[in-house]
């Protein structure tokens, strides 16, 4: 298990969160990133063989308040890869984190990419 | 302070038109200005009198009733069944029965008819019988057994019925009209002729133009009847059915007004000459006729109703048209289908002397109305004709063409389209084609649907296929495509992804996907098709779902084998079979609980559910569980849960078997079965029934001999008691039928269907569903059992499976990237434990 490395500045890193084996394909996994307000709880979706295999959205669900969107299914709603929430089923769109029930509610979406087995996230 | 009492309203008959005015009663929300009882004279709740002659073909009492006591019950009303109603007596307003004096508010004849005997001398002989209660109907069926030859005395169409019912017992039948024809009311005498010719190819004697003088001993056969020119017929069995009159003693002797033929008579809101008593159904004589058919029956209910209520809804008179199929021929009579109470009616006749079909149609006097019509050996004109004649529709330029065999000159049938929107559809419930489209535009998206808003098509049933063809034609002018499809990704049903899963032998979801995936979209699939895909490979091959290709398709609940909670923490519950537990391990499940700082709480299936714990701490846990012997209890899973049991003979004094040695095996048995919802079942030890099995998708209920079986009961949101599906079973085949079931619910249900809704949804209802599991109608009994076994022989503890797998053990992790615990879960305690703050 790494340990996030933080570059500690006011502005946006990239720093490695974790490797390819961490991941889970075609579901998520969560993890902490350092950002300039604090640690974070992100939640990584994998989906290998796609056009974008890496995708990184809030962990924190807004409808049940829990932590818990990493452990949603991964899925695809009219041509959107989406998430759905595992508490009360709303899905997430995970290239921006817009909720597809409610336009008002939007988680963030993070950049992610993998360097070598490496995945690196901006934060 | 004591509420006013409500006044008392008194309902006397508990036949169909009596059960039908106490469902309006409770709809229009009669119960709660009035104090309902309802008194019948039958030991029977209402039942489906229409439906009778299958009593003898396999329909018990119960399938035929029309309703429950817990019906009656939940709505308040008091039923008071074989206690029949001796006098009214409207000074006092009470009325009297053996049992007592019951005060009324207001009164509610709903006696109905019973069955007219010519005064025939000889006619109280031993083995001369009625056809009218199931009671009749037992009556019958103990005679039939010392005897060979039956007779029906009456043509018209109950001794149809009822000659129908004689032969079903195997008897040499014959029936005797004193009318020159047979059914003289509904056909005429071409028709009468041609349903001679076709009731006699049925090995069915018919004599009609004969009036029976008097019966007498026989020679060769029990009776002997003379008719008037001295002829004799010979036979064992006589059932007189030759019309019915009104149940009217009760009104006579307390002095309503009474028809001259019988008959109490009502006026349009069903009063009776007393304002306080109103009067409905065959005992009621409107405008000088008794009304002997149910539909019109039930619209007097439905002016009954409302008449005791705020009024508004009066009757006002009921087509007498109807079709029926009687020893499978064909009759159908419309209107005024003798063309007698028309003046200067014009009639068109086919007749087919071959195909033995007659048809007529009596056309108004200046050809542009249909007045009456008439079948014989084809009813498929008679929707098309009904709507002519019900709307008054104008006929086409040459009505003859509507009569005329189709691929003729035949007319096109009248489509939905032609009706108008006071077309009725459904003359029992009063559905008017208006009421359908209100439906559907209400968001009724199928048949059913419509079904259960409008009650269409759920009396006689003889409106089915239009109705059919009515709610697909509006569906379809609205644009909604029928489409089953499970979601986008794949145009199938659950069913059919099964059989594809099974014939196929496809292991994974992505070969699915790749082979019948809808290629339009990312082929990722959702939470609607992944979990179904998975549920239905578990059925078909129990692979652990925690193998690496079967992990993305599992909700949270599967993925990490425990119970998401609102807070993002999991519930663990160990399978405590039977809930049946040792000491030793109700003390571990406390030692890991106060380790673990577990809030814990007894289930309603008798097990014992761990709330709270972390992500990363159900490994852990489970090992320590494991350890002490336990096993997952599938608490996460559309799977079998419990069994639960009383305690059985082993210490009950009442008990006739060992309801938790069977609930074990049960359990044990269909554990970590896969299935399209969670499934659940009861064992009862003795028919006291403390496991309340009834309310499970299996139940079991032992008895002297053996084990009776239950199927698709169900608590929760809407419960349904069980039915009982077979008696007195032996372990053996116990476990046989339950094999079947299941296996054949998992093959057919959708996704998300427990197996009450399911059963509600099976066309053939439980008749069909015994047919299959316990005769084997389908010849899949033997394949069913072998898939059941597979899964049987295939099971693993998934927990065991996954803490021996370091790899499947990373999933358990909160964050890949750190051991740190999720800060966001707090908790507060409350009575002495710990819960989400």
């Amino acid at each position: 298990m790494s340990s996030a490395i933080a570059a500690k500045t006011m502005t946006q890193t990239w720093q490695t969160v974790c490797t390819r084996a961490d991941l889970v394909p075609y579901s998520g996994v969560a993890a902490w990133v350092e950002t300039p307000e604090g640690p974070a709880q992100v939640a990584i979706f994998y989906l290998p063989g796609h056009a974008q295999e890496l995708y990184a959205i809030d962990h924190h669900d807004p409808f049940s308040k829990a932590n818990v969107i990493a452990r949603g299914i991964v899925g695809d709603l009219k041509g959107q890869p989406v998430v759905a929430s595992p508490i009360y089923k709303q899905h997430f769109r995970l290239e921006d984190g817009q909720c597809l029930e409610d336009e008002s509610v939007q988680l963030r979406a993070w950049k992610v990419s993998f360097k070598g087995d490496e995945v690196w996230i901006e934060a | 302070m004591n509420t006013p009492a409500k006044p008392q309203l008194i309902v006397i008959g508990n036949g169909m038109v009596g059960h039908h005015l106490v469902e309006q009663l409770v709809e229009q929300g009669a119960t709660e200005r009035y104090t309902v009882i309802v008194f019948g004279e039958e030991r029977h709740l209402a039942y489906d009198r229409v439906h009778l002659s299958e009593y003898f073909s396999g329909r018990d009492a119960d399938s035929l009733a029309l309703s429950t006591a817990d019906y009656y019950a939940e709505n308040g009303i008091e039923l008071r069944l074989h206690e029949a109603v001796t006098a009214i007596d409207r000074e006092a307003g009470e009325i009297v029965t053996p049992k007592g004096r019951y005060p009324y508010a207001r009164l509610v004849l709903a006696t109905g008819s019973y069955p007219f005997v010519p005064p025939i001398p000889g006619n109280e002989r031993d083995g001369c019988l009625v056809y009218r209660t199931l009671e009749d109907l037992d009556a019958i069926r103990e005679a039939a057994e010392s005897a060979s030859t039956g007779v029906v005395v009456g043509g018209g169409l109950l001794g149809l019925e009822a000659a129908n019912a004689l032969r079903g017992l195997n008897l040499d039948t014959a029936v005797v009209e004193f009318a020159p024809r047979l059914m003289p009311m509904q056909v005429d005498s071409e028709g009468g002729e041609l349903l001679r010719e076709k009731i006699e190819a049925l090995g069915v004697q018919v004599l009609t133009g004969r009036a029976t003088q008097e019966i007498v001993d026989g020679e060769r056969s029990r009776h002997r009847m003379v008719f008037q020119d001295d002829k004799v017929l010979e036979t064992d069995l006589i059932v007189f059915s030759a019309g019915i009159r009104p149940r009217d003693e009760l009104a006579r002797d307390c002095g309503l007004e009474i028809g001259e033929r019988g008959g109490v008579v009502i006026d349009d809101n069903c009063l009776t000459s007393d304002p306080a008593i109103l009067a409905v159904g065959e005992v009621a004589l409107w405008n000088n006729s008794i009304f002997g058919l149910v539909a019109p029956g039930y619209q007097m209910a439905k002016a009954a109703a409302s008449t005791l209520l705020e009024g508004g809804t009066a009757f006002a008179g009921a087509d007498m048209s109807t079709k029926l199929k009687l020893m499978g021929v064909d009759v159908g009579s419309i209107g005024d289908a003798h063309g007698d109470r028309t003046p200067g009616a014009r009639m068109f006749r086919f007749l087919d002397p071959l195909k033995q079909q007659y048809r007529k149609l009596v056309v108004s006097s200046d050809g542009k109305r249909l007045v009456g019509a008439m079948l014989v050996g084809d009813n498929s004109y008679y929707d098309t004709l009904l709507q002519y004649y019900a709307n008054r529709i104008e006929l086409p330029e040459d009505p003859a063409a509507l009569i005329l065999p189709a691929g003729s000159e035949a007319a096109p049938a009248l489509g939905p389209d032609a009706l108008p929107a006071t077309a009725m559809i459904c003359s029992c419930h009063n559905v008017t084609k208006a009421d359908v489209c209100a439906t559907i535009d209400g968001g009724a998206v199928d048949l059913g649907a419509v079904k259960g808003e409008t009650k269409a098509s759920t009396g006689c049933g003889g409106c089915a296929a239009l109705l059919k063809t009515l709610v697909d034609h509006e569906l379809e002018s609205r644009g909604v495509e029928v489409d089953k499809s499970i979601c986008e990704h794949f145009h199938y049903t659950r069913q059919e992804l099964y059989d594809i899963v099974r014939v196929e032998g496809i292991k994974t979801f992505s070969e699915l996907m790749e082979k019948h995936g809808n290629p339009e979209t990312h082929k990722l699939g959702c939470d609607i098709c992944k979990p179904a895909v998975a549920s239905i490979l578990a059925s078909c091959f129990n692979e652990p779902i925690t193998d690496a290709a079967h992990i993305p398709l599992q909700d949270t609940n599967d993925t990490f084998m425990a119970n998401m909670q609102k807070n993002g923490t999991y519930s663990v519950v160990p399978r405590i079979a039977g809930g049946e537990i040792t000491p030793d391990k109700l003390v571990v499940l406390g030692q890991v609980a106060q380790k673990y700082n577990l809030y814990t709480k007894v289930t309603g299936g008798q097990r014992i559910d761990l709330f709270g714990a972390r992500l990363e701490d159900l490994p852990a846990i489970w090992g320590e569980l494991i350890e002490a012997g336990f096993e997952t209890g599938h608490a996460y899973g559309k799977s079998l849960r419990t069994v639960k049991s009383c305690v059985g003979s082993t210490w009950c004094r009442y008990g006739v078997q060992d309801s938790v040695g069977m609930a074990i095996r049960l359990e044990n048995r269909y554990k970590g079965l896969r299935a399209p919802h969670k499934i659940k079942f009861g064992v009862s030890g003795c028919t006291r029934e403390c496991a309340e099995a009834q309310s499970k998708d299996i139940g079991v209920i032992a008895t002297e001999n053996g084990w009776n079986l239950y199927v698709s009961g169900n608590g929760g949101m809407r419960p349904r008691h069980a039915e009982l599906f077979a008696t007195d079973l032996s372990d053996e085949e116990l476990f046989r039928y339950i094999d079947r079931f299941l296996m054949f619910y998992i093959r057919t249900a959708d996704r998300l269907q427990r197996t009450s809704v399911w059963r509600e949804n099976l066309e053939g209802g439980l008749d069909y569903l015994k047919e299959v599991i316990l005769e084997d109608s389908l010849g899949i009994g033997e394949e069913l059992e072998r898939q059941m076994q597979a899964v049987v022989d295939t099971y693993v503890c998934e927990w065991s499976n996954a803490i021996s797998d370091p790899e499947k053990l990373k999933r358990f992790r909160s964050f890949v990237n750190d051991a740190r615990p999720d800060p966001d879960i707090i908790y507060t305690t409350e009575r002495g434990q710990l819960r989400p703050a």
